[in-house]
């Protein structure tokens, strides 16, 4: 119980420890195969590794890491798009960090970077729109990235360079949305799962709704925990008293968080500037219906992928990926990280080879960081 | 990028264009408050918000807060996100 005293409250951690522990013993008397849980949200899959909570569960619970972190999901050809804008002459390239050293097929950004693209680190696209507003005569493209937590975000930017016409001002639109990869992973034959927990600050965004087909259509629980790793445990054992009751609800956890419909104000400014890609490519998982958005015509303007003829707006469909790397597997949960042969020797996180070596909510990342577990596990 | 930090809102900067300064831990900067505005702006100073990159997304307690600000700390993607808003702060 190494990691006990770092909780909030460890006695409440040891409470609720114990009781997924009776959960899992009540529920291994009817069957021999793991209980599996996925975890959606790549924080949550951060929070997992940084309390060893893997290690603290019986050992019929597995926790499968879902696809919920936006810079691993990101697919080798979009970076290599995003190159193609920044080495035009004349543009400002910007993006959160958490991109920068995402592979391409050629080189990352920081590599364009260092070899003499003008691309700049901003913490908020107000910021990128800041720097156009201060360089009229640069074109100032922001990389908009991430679920539909950081949407609002460049939804109400693009509103705001519309109603000030900062027409030097475009966007690289690589939104995704949560719900659809869940969908092909449920439809996905090998997939085994029991059921979610679901991530606290997307379902603050979009409510409880958007998941209400997994327990309708695919008979499973999910319920939407809050940050913290005490949530994290209250959520599992909700997830296990479903399972043992034979229920299949949305429950919500998180509710001081979470409103039951989300944040209407966001998701009008989302459903204002987007609308849904009739496909868009995963890394790892290939293209899925419905599962990006892409820039309304009514702000086309705004649209780097026409502006600059890149990825999709290019008539572009999805790249292809190196095929001796194993990242697809792990994101769906069906290899661990450790099991792969490149873990810890060619790709580590200061020579990531996949975007999950790169993000510290990527599995192979958390890993790494709180591992030693290579000889452990592979013994 | 993905992380909500909890952050104090300390002045209403632009009423026309839902702009406000917002504290965290001590580090103050410009945040959109579209997603959370009120009929009167004002009757946000003091309040407890998430903030994601540059935008409140949801008006939170102070014990929530406190308790989020508690669990982001040694996270290293946090403090990345920390040293973000500090970096911008000072431009």
């Amino acid at each position: 119980m190494r990691y006990m005293d770092e909780f909030r409250d460890p006695t409440i951690a040891k409470a609720l420890l114990k009781q997924i522990a009776s959960l899992c013993e009540e529920i291994g008397k009817t069957r021999d195969e793991p209980i599996y849980i996925m975890e959606i949200c790549g924080g949550h899959t951060h929070s997992i590794f940084r309390f060893g909570l893997d290690k603290l569960v019986p050992k019929n619970l597995e926790f499968i890491h879902g696809p919920g972190c936006p810079v691993c999901v990101l697919p080798m050809s979009r970076v290599d798009d995003c190159v193609e804008i920044a080495e035009n002459e004349n543009v400002i390239f910007t993006t959160f960090g958490d991109a920068m050293r995402v592979p391409g097929t050629k080189k990352s950004l920081l590599q364009a970077k260092a070899e003499g693209c003008d691309i700049r680190i901003v913490y908020s696209p107000l910021d990128a729109l800041k720097i156009a507003r201060e360089n009229p005569d640069k074109n100032v493209v922001f990389f908009g990235l991430g679920f539909e937590t950081t949407m609002p975000a460049t939804a109400l930017t693009i509103i705001r360079a519309k109603n000030e016409n900062i027409a030097n001002f475009s966007m690289f639109c690589n939104h995704v949305l949560v719900p659809p990869p869940l969908r092909a992973l449920l439809m996905d034959e090998k997939m085994r799962l029991d059921g979610f927990v679901g991530p606290g600050h997307v379902s603050m965004i979009i409510g409880k709704k958007p998941y209400q087909f997994i327990a309708d259509e695919f008979h499973k629980p999910v319920v939407i925990a809050g940050f913290e790793p005490l949530d994290l445990l209250s959520s599992v054992v909700m997830v296990l008293q479903q399972i043992i009751d034979g229920r299949h609800e949305i429950e919500n956890q998180y509710g001081r968080v979470v409103p039951e419909d989300g944040n209407k104000a966001a998701l009008d400014a989302i459903n204002r500037v987007y609308e849904p890609r009739p496909r868009f490519d995963w890394r790892g998982l290939g293209e899925i219906e419905y599962s990006g958005v892409k820039i309304r015509d009514e702000f086309v303007e705004f649209d780097a992928e026409v502006k600059f003829k890149v990825g999709y707006g290019a008539g572009k469909g999805a790249g292809r990926e190196p095929d001796d790397l194993l990242c697809g597997e792990v994101i769906k949960g069906l290899l661990k990280p450790v099991h792969c042969p490149k873990f810890g020797i060619e790709c580590k996180p200061e020579t990531p080879l996949g975007a999950l070596m790169v993000s510290s909510e990527g599995a192979c990342a958390a890993y790494y960081q709180y591992g030693g577990r290579r000889e452990h596990e592979v013994a | 990028m993905c992380l909500g930090l909890p952050g104090q809102i300390i002045a209403i900067q632009d009423k026309q264009s839902l702009l406000g300064k917002v504290s965290f831990s001590g580090i103050s900067r410009e945040i959109d408050l579209s997603c959370v505005a009120t009929e009167n702006l004002d009757d946000l100073i003091g309040k407890w918000v998430l903030v994601h990159v540059g935008f409140a997304m949801s008006v939170i307690d102070e014990d929530e807060a406190k308790a989020t600000l508690e669990a982001l700390e040694g996270l290293a993607e946090a403090q990345e996100e920390f040293a973000a808003i500090k970096e911008s702060a000072g431009e």
